[in-house]
């Protein structure tokens, strides 16, 4: 699975890290949702560290469609909440 | 999925396939939409150069307090020299609070020139993965010029968007960011300017009543010094004429103008006496 995470470049995880991803990815959720500031920015960075840790780098030229895209490592909790509002962080 | 990560991929991919889509050319897409990035990329460098020239005010501002604390020092020691340790007082106390001003100041240009370094970094990693986009859509354009299978151009594209997106993003943060950061730093300088410690600083060209206090201090003592002289002088030329006389022609000079000197005190009290006498 190729996973890209913005403002840092994209990553190739293996299986076996999916599951984790996947359970951080819903607790940095709920933080947002609890607006639990501490709870977000540890999930996030943890998933963030996930990536490194176990993901595979791909070359800056490669540029290869994504299965899963993450915000910027260093997003804010009110940048996560408007992500599921509306267009999103993105603009146009 | 429910997470951060689907929703972000989801509108990611919702906008890219938006873009690819409604384009009749693809290479007409991508090669418009490098061209805006590039433009956006200015707009990042424009801020950094705006958030640096902030800064460099802030620095004057911070050189002009500092020459304020060794102004209100060297007032406190001219004030106690005269023995006015009240206006010491009052110039120590304003230095302290010019020195209070001065760090918070430092910390606030500090944290300035911090992520003003973190932009110029973020600006070299933008103009990277624009140049990584450009090579691409280079060979997406031969691809598609080739008529090579739409299934595989599309999805080259599709990386190619996401890349777009990405720079996108970081761009609108970065001006964001930059934006910020410059209505702070006129926010500290115009605290500074509009006078708010103006009753502490007097950073600007009027003089304010502790300098006048001073001055007058000074002014008293040049006019003390004045006086001592003319005092002299009149000791010498007009108090007691025969005894300049014989000071000019006599060799001990220093020892003899200190008599004259006593001779012009003690001829004040009669010439006093004289005039009181003849009045009524």
């Amino acid at each position: 699975m190729i996973v890209r995470i913005f403002s840092d470049g994209q990553y190739r995880i293996p299986d076996d890290a999916q599951a984790r991803l996947h359970e951080l990815d819903i607790a940095t959720v709920n933080a947002v949702d609890a607006d639990d500031q501490a709870g977000f920015a540890s999930n996030y960075t943890a998933l963030i560290e996930l990536i490194h840790s176990n993901g595979e780098r791909l070359a800056d030229e490669e540029l290869e469609p994504s299965d899963l895209m993450l915000p910027p490592a260093d997003i804010t909790l009110e940048e996560a909440r408007e992500e599921f509002t509306g267009e999103g962080l993105l603009p146009d | 999925m429910a997470g951060l990560t689907g929703r972000m991929s989801t509108i990611v991919k919702a906008k890219v396939s938006k873009v690819l889509d409604r384009a009749e050319d693809p290479a007409e897409t991508l090669d418009y939409s490098y061209s805006k990035q590039l433009e956006l990329l200015q707009n990042v460098k424009k801020g950094i150069a705006d958030v640096v020239t902030s800064k460099k005010r802030l620095q004057l501002q911070e050189a002009q307090m500092q020459q304020q604390v060794v102004k209100l020092d060297t007032q406190a020691r001219q004030a106690l020299a005269a023995n006015r340790e009240d206006l010491a007082r009052v110039a120590l106390e304003r230095k302290q609070s010019v020195q209070t001003e001065l760090q918070s100041m430092d910390s606030q240009i500090a944290e300035l020139e911090a992520q003003q370094q973190k932009l110029i970094d973020s600006e070299a990693a933008m103009r990277a993965k624009l140049e990584a986009f450009r090579t691409k859509k280079e060979v997406i354009k031969a691809q598609y010029s080739a008529a090579e299978a739409q299934v595989r151009i599309s999805e080259a594209a599709t990386g190619v968007g996401e890349q777009m997106a990405d720079v996108g993003l970081a761009m609108q943060r970065a001006l964001d960011k930059t934006e910020n950061m410059k209505a702070r730093a006129a926010a500290v300088g115009e605290l500074e300017d509009s006078g708010t410690f103006e009753d502490l600083t007097q950073l600007g060209p009027g003089k304010d009543d502790l300098d006048r206090q001073l001055e007058a201090i000074g002014a008293g003592g040049a006019v003390d010094d004045e006086l001592s002289k003319m005092k002299a002088e009149l000791g010498t030329g007009g108090g007691a004429p025969p005894a300049a006389i014989e000071a000019a022609s006599g060799g001990a000079a220093p020892a003899q103008a200190d008599a004259t000197d006593d001779d012009a005190v003690e001829a004040q009290p009669a010439e006093a006496e004289e005039q009181s006498g003849s009045t009524p």
